[in-house]
């Protein structure tokens, strides 16, 4: 069997290269994009351990399906308002919308 | 010297591998690719990785519904969004002034979990998990979560509302 020091560390790469998508992209989608990397991330390692280290014990697995759901309510709520952003100020580019600042 | 016998390598690790190459290389074209079409493809991919993680960890029903929600759900939904909002599909620089420095915080925090994954001893048990799994999480849904069920219903309706009411036409009354 795959050891669980493996699964951890492929978690935690999904989780940095996560990371990195959500903090260097200037798309309002491509950051969120990022989040759901990792949000994926923390599900492999929910799953991962609820196998390895608890694996008579479901809450690995209902805790993985609470973050697909909160995953997918965000995502939802985040592209609707994309969507409105861009119909208002044509542009989804984070760094232009800074009406908050003028 | 014992020679090097291809099939002594156990399926289990090639599908792992396989999938890593998937999940990990899907997640780097997500972050790199310059347009964002294509970045959103590779996010497909990333996914279907992830999909076969859950299978090699015998979690069907997550395999499942990993498959329909974000491969099909929100990889559509991300999809549409790219398509009304033209710009992006411009081929410019889609990375920020800062994306050295994302860089290194990603980096540093990868080094960190990877020492950390490694130093911990993992209280690691080899109780295989219930023939049942699915009637185990309908169980502990509808009883010990029921809660948090209920709660993440409510959370999804709204966020559907919410959805529709701020991405819908203004009408000319409005305005």
């Amino acid at each position: 069997m795959i050891p669980l020091s493996w699964w951890l560390m492929v978690s935690a790469a999904l989780f940095s290269i996560g990371v990195y998508g959500a903090l260097s992209r200037k798309n309002a989608i491509g950051i969120l994009m990022g989040v759901e990397l990792i949000l994926n991330a923390v599900n492999i390692n929910l799953v991962a351990f609820w196998r390895y280290v608890a694996p008579n014990d479901i809450s690995g697995q209902v805790f993985a399906i609470m973050v697909i759901t909160v995953a997918a309510a965000e995502a939802a709520v985040g592209l609707a308002l994309v969507i409105a952003v861009y119909r208002r100020r044509h542009s989804a580019i984070v760094e232009e919308l800074d009406i908050l600042k003028q | 010297m014992p020679n090097f016998d291809p099939s002594q390598i156990p399926l289990v690790s090639i599908v792992f591998w396989v999938m890593t190459v998937f999940t990990l290389g899907g997640a780097l074209g997500v972050v790199t690719s310059r347009n964002l079409f294509h970045a959103a493809l590779y996010l497909i991919l990333s996914f279907f990785g992830v999909t076969g993680y859950y299978v090699l960890l015998s979690a069907g029903f997550l395999a499942m519904v990993q498959l329909m929600v974000y491969a099909g759900a929100i990889a559509i939904l991300i999809l549409f969004a790219i398509m009304f909002s033209r710009r992006p599909m411009a081929h410019e620089s889609q990375a920020n002034q800062q994306w050295w420095l994302s860089l290194l915080l990603a980096l540093a925090l990868f080094v960190v979990l990877v020492v950390v994954v490694g130093a911990v001893n993992w209280p690691v048990s080899d109780a295989a998990p219930a023939a049942d799994t699915v009637t185990q999480l309908g169980v502990a849904l509808l009883g010990s979560y029921l809660i948090p069920f209920e709660v993440v219903a409510v959370l999804l309706s709204v966020a559907m509302i919410g959805a529709i009411f701020l991405a819908r036409e203004k009408t000319e009354a409005e305005e």
